[in-house]
């Protein structure tokens, strides 16, 4: 492993996980928000956004990129509207990258959380409720704390979901190197390059990470490190 | 002083039911809520809480209105100051005994004021416990103590030992009187035990179908009159007895005997006792 690292270019690795890690820490501070009103909210509307929400699980991610492409041009009315007004540019750009994996791994962080909430005893909140406690302390308090698996589920698969992204952002980052080119896309044109050895040293770290991060997530919640993550 | 008239339709396992329930409840009582499952007890008790809300109806407590449908007026649950006991007891599962009651304290209100709550339902070796290491006698007394932590205007109790064995429900009741009786509650507590209702409550409201169809004293809406036909080899429980007539709890029903109707051992209310007929009465005998 040692020597793969020294002899690849670990600017593709970097950015994968970069792009991983933002993601996940956006989609998370979004994500309970948004999953705790679909799993509590008696709205209609409720059905269309979890039916938006959970669009990416079946759509073709080039789809979803090539509308974010379209939606994000600089040409388009938005992408002017964000380069006018926030100086922001989306495409080919790494914030694009970000704003893409967000949407494309949604459903991946907001479907355990709501599972989470739903799951949860109804009379909890209700306990909580006639304390006099606010929503935002019974959420901080009561429900956060007893989904915590939920939510390291969510975190996880978000994070794993990111690295292993292709369509989304090859179609709204193409493939700069140091800016968009993450793993997935170097792997890829490795491959198309015959370069098979550095394309298998992508791959392998990918695997391994990957691999030990969900084996990790199983062993916490078959309950092996019970008692070392309290809040 | 709480009074209610509350009417919902309600979606139960029979189908649609409409419930249309009138209440009068005196400051410092402890009223019984009667019947069998479905008859919408619990409805009615959520509803005094705020849980739910009633179609039409108001609810009233201490000249505070606290639900007016024609006014579109419901006061939330937050601000009601009511102490519920949920039948599965609802403490947080990520707190221990001694947070769950510190969950409850108000702005102001000093962590050492649940000391006396912890005293009474003598949970002192329990505080570091979580719920889900707790007997079920000992999680019924956490969610009495936190419902109290509050000093709550009413206190609602939702079948509150239904889960447990016997023994243990008694020894529960006792706690219940007694934080009934020292801090001055209004309580108001579903049931469909007789001898629950018997010992704890001075009113009980019998609902069958959504509709209060009798009211009063536990002697006058429970009570059966005078004797019972087919009394061979039961198990009873003595409610009461004096010296004319003793009260007894067979197969959930009250029945009155007079003291001639009964030979054999000098039984105590809460005795259970096994009935057989002999020589034309009903003979007793104690069992343990």
């Amino acid at each position: 492993m040692h020597t793969i690292l020294l002899t690849i270019d670990l600017g593709p690795l970097w950015l994968t996980f970069k792009l991983a890690i933002i993601t996940t820490l956006l989609l998370f501070i979004a994500g309970i928000p948004l999953a705790y009103w679909l799993a509590y909210s008696r709205s209609k509307a409720r059905f269309v956004v979890e039916t938006l929400v959970s669009m990416p699980l079946v759509l073709p991610p080039t789809v979803i990129g090539f509308y974010l492409l379209i939606a994000f041009s600089p040409s388009g009315s938005f992408g002017i509207w964000l380069e006018q007004w926030l100086d922001l540019r989306l495409v080919f750009t790494f914030e694009g990258l970000v704003v893409g994996s967000i949407i494309y791994s949604l459903p991946f962080m907001v479907q355990p959380i709501r599972s989470g909430f739903v799951a949860l005893p109804e009379n909890l909140m209700e306990a909580s409720d006639l304390l006099g406690k606010s929503r935002l302390t019974t959420l901080r308090y009561v429900l956060l704390p007893n989904i915590k698996s939920s939510l390291l589920t969510a975190a996880v698969l978000t994070f794993a979901h990111t690295i292993g992204e292709f369509g989304v952002v090859l179609m709204i980052g193409g493939s700069i190197p140091d800016v968009t080119k993450v793993a997935s896309i170097a792997i890829y044109e490795e491959v198309e390059s015959l370069n098979y050895a550095t394309a298998n040293d992508y791959s392998a770290i990918l695997f391994v990470l990957t691999f030990l991060m969900l084996l990790l997530l199983n062993l916490s919640n078959g309950g092996y490190f019970k008692g070392l993550w309290k809040w | 002083m709480v009074s209610a008239e509350l009417s919902k339709q309600l979606n139960t396992e029979g189908g649609k039911m409409s419930l249309e329930v009138d209440l009068s409840i005196e400051k410092g009582s402890f009223t019984a809520l009667y019947g069998r499952s479905g008859a919408g007890k619990t409805s009615v008790l959520r509803m005094l809480a705020g849980l739910m809300q009633p179609d039409v109806g108001e609810i009233f407590v201490d000249g505070d209105c606290w639900t007016d449908t024609s006014k579109n007026l419901a006061k939330s649950s937050r601000y009601r100051k009511v102490g519920f006991v949920f039948q599965d007891y609802a403490l947080f599962p990520n707190m221990s005994v001694q947070e769950n009651l510190e969950y409850a304290l108000v702005k102001g209100q000093h962590k050492s004021s649940i000391d006396p709550l912890i005293e009474m339902m003598e949970l002192g070796d329990l505080r570091s416990s979580l719920p889900a290491t707790l007997s079920g006698g000992q999680q019924q007394r956490v969610a009495l103590a936190r419902a109290l932590v509050q000093r709550p205007v009413l206190l609602l109790l939702d079948e509150p030992l239904s889960a447990l064995d016997w023994q243990i429900r008694q020894k529960l009741q006792g706690y219940i009187k007694l934080v009934h009786d020292e801090y001055k509650l209004t309580t108001i507590m579903v049931s469909h035990d007789v001898s629950e209702i018997w010992r704890l409550s001075d009113f009980a409201y019998v609902l069958e179908k959504g509709k209060v169809i009798r009211q009063g004293s536990p002697a006058e809406t429970l009570a059966s009159k005078y004797g019972v036909y087919g009394v061979f080899d039961k198990i009873a429980e003595v409610i009461s007895i004096d010296a004319d007539r003793a009260m007894l709890l067979i197969d959930q029903q009250c029945h009155w005997f007079t003291r001639n109707q009964l030979e054999g051992e000098e039984p105590q209310p809460g005795d259970r006792v096994l009935l057989s007929p002999r020589n034309g009465g009903i003979h007793i005998e104690r069992i343990a």
